[in-house]
């Protein structure tokens, strides 16, 4: 049943609020509160549409503060704040899914003038993404390591190895490690003046960075692009010409970063 | 129109409470009172990893709510039907009790601005909220559960009242409500009318589910008070009076105690779970 006043008939003095008109007011805080928007008594109301402000602004900053604990730390609440605001009205959220919200920080960071003479932060921004990523990342299957050790050496070579999604890479000429470990685990040692690219595992649900060497990011980059292992350690080689595969290929399997094999016959 | 191939909510008439992951182990060891969850859909739209575990293992022991809080079900624009599908693929494999979302927007053309914002309550959108309630019921096949919002302004243009907007909207798409009372609470205030008289115009046969909630205590422009829905407290005394109300109008029906911000540890929240359950006790069955 309609209500008795269907259809109800619309003064045509009345102020309309289109919803381009709140989202322009709801992120810049210089401009007037849209027309249309009262109190109960039909009175104009600052500081009622200041709560929307306000919950947006804080929402926004709550969600990269979640999302980038060590980017905090390394700035202090209130610096980091005052970054979060900057970011926020400039990059608001593209979805609702959250949890990816602070893709276009690193970026973001790099062209941040006040903060350029902390080089590492962009970096520091890219692996806490990424350590997100992986948390989120689909579940998978570890690889049977014995698979691999089945293969003769000229078959193991002209393998592809599949990754598991929760694998990250990030590069850096930073040592973001140390410093991503000097703020999270105590008793972590004082980071160290080297290039740290780093990777993410996830061997159940918690991910975790390991410190790379130049020539092992360049390995785990060719495997990323789908090399052959050959092809991945000549690319190692070229940066380290004593680079040793063992190490890296025992990580991935402890870290259950491996989910499948593709051999020349497959 | 009430289409009757639509699963309809089938959450008990008991507490239930917001799922935080730091109370996984609490629930599964000592759930008290609490029959159900309710777990906001965006948090669960990842690939995988621990956020899907923990609900594979806490839907054998709990009913679960699928709450929506990024549909923009009163946006101008259409839904994003990116966000529909990974709705339909939640729904899908979690298959949970209930769906419910907010008479509210928060997207606005590729922007989403995380958080509920107003209606004006006009001809205008109630046609467009009935066409999305539609869209959301038709690709999910589940009748959905419709929140009012807590509201610190008024649209000039309103020409509806947000109950008979309500009432409306169920009699057009056949969507049953989700009644926030800390809400109604907390609209009543600042928009100066009786929590009483809203819920006495509300069309309480709708109701598939109840919020209770805290929330904080600010001033408008002129000293008025101005009710702030943060839930990051226990509930206010008003707001259970008001659980009590709703309550001998709808009969046992499930009631959420909701805390997002601040979350407290289990037993702070059990306890608020507790009092919806004396609160339930107390309606007479049927």
């Amino acid at each position: 049943m309609p209500p008795a006043h269907w259809p109800p008939s619309l003064p045509g003095d009345v102020m309309t609020t289109t919803q381009a008109d709140f989202r322009a007011a709801l992120l810049d805080p210089e401009r007037a509160v849209p027309d249309g928007l009262t109190d109960p008594a039909g009175q104009p109301t600052k500081r009622r549409f200041a709560v929307y402000r306000n919950n947006v602004t804080v929402a926004l900053i709550d969600a990269l503060r979640t999302g980038f604990p060590v980017l905090c730390k390394l700035l202090g609440d209130q610096n980091f704040d005052q970054l979060a605001r900057v970011f926020a009205r400039a990059h608001p959220p593209t979805s609702p899914l959250m949890m990816h919200y602070g893709a276009a920080l690193p970026a973001f960071l790099d062209g941040f003038e006040p903060l350029a003479r902390i080089g590492y932060l962009p970096d520091i921004a890219r692996l806490e993404l990424a350590l997100r990523h992986a948390y989120h990342a689909a579940d998978s299957t570890p690889l049977d390591a014995a698979r691999l050790g089945a293969l003769p050496p000229e078959v193991l070579m002209q393998t592809r190895l599949h990754l598991s999604p929760a694998v990250q890479l990030v590069h850096s000429r930073w040592p973001i490690h140390d410093i991503w470990c000097y703020n999270t685990r105590a008793g972590a040692q004082k980071p160290r003046s080297i290039a740290q690219p780093v990777l993410v595992t996830r061997a159940k649900f918690d991910p975790e960075p390991h410190a790379l060497t130049p020539a092992q990011a360049a390995w785990i980059q060719a495997i990323i692009d789908g090399a052959t292992l050959e092809n991945a350690v000549d690319a190692a080689t070229a940066i380290d010409a004593n680079f040793d595969l063992g190490p890296l290929l025992t990580l991935l399997i402890q870290h259950n970063a491996l989910t499948d094999i593709t051999t020349p016959k497959d | 129109m009430l289409d009757a191939t639509l699963t309809p909510p089938r959450l008990p008439a008991a507490p239930g409470v917001g799922y935080k992951a730091q109370h996984f182990a609490d629930l599964r060891a000592a759930p008290g009172p609490v029959k159900w969850l309710e777990i906001h859909a965006e948090n669960y739209m990842g690939d995988g990893g621990r956020p899907h575990a923990q609900l594979r293992a806490l839907r054998e022991d709990f009913a679960i709510s699928v709450h929506g809080v990024g549909l923009s079900i009163g946006g101008e624009g259409r839904l994003d039907p990116d966000h529909l599908a990974r709705l339909k693929a939640l729904v899908g494999w979690l298959e949970p009790a209930s769906f419910s979302e907010h008479l509210a927007w928060s997207t606005h053309g590729a922007e989403f601005l995380d958080d509920l914002l107003p209606l004006p309550y006009t001809d205008a959108t109630l046609i467009r909220v009935a066409d999305h309630i539609d869209e959301v019921q038709d690709v999910l096949g589940r009748r959905m559960l419709l929140e009012n919002p807590s509201s610190y302004l008024a649209f000039a243009e309103s020409t509806w009242s947000e109950t008979d907007f309500l009432a409306e909207l169920v009699r057009r798409t056949g969507c049953g409500l989700l009644l926030d009372v800390n809400n109604v609470f907390i609209s009543a205030t600042n928009l100066d009318y009786t929590p009483q008289s809203y819920l006495d115009a509300y069309p309480l046969t709708a109701v598939g589910e109840i919020h209770v909630g805290g929330h904080d205590e600010d001033e408008d422009d002129h000293g008025a008070p101005l009710l702030i829905d943060s839930h990051g407290r226990e509930a206010a005394e008003p707001v259970w009076a008001l659980l009590d109300h709703a309550l001998a109008g709808t009969g046992p029906a499930p009631v959420l105690v909701e805390w997002d911000n601040d979350v407290p540890d289990w037993p702070t929240l059990r306890a608020e779970a507790d009092r919806a359950a004396s609160a339930l006790a107390a309606v007479p069955a049927g």
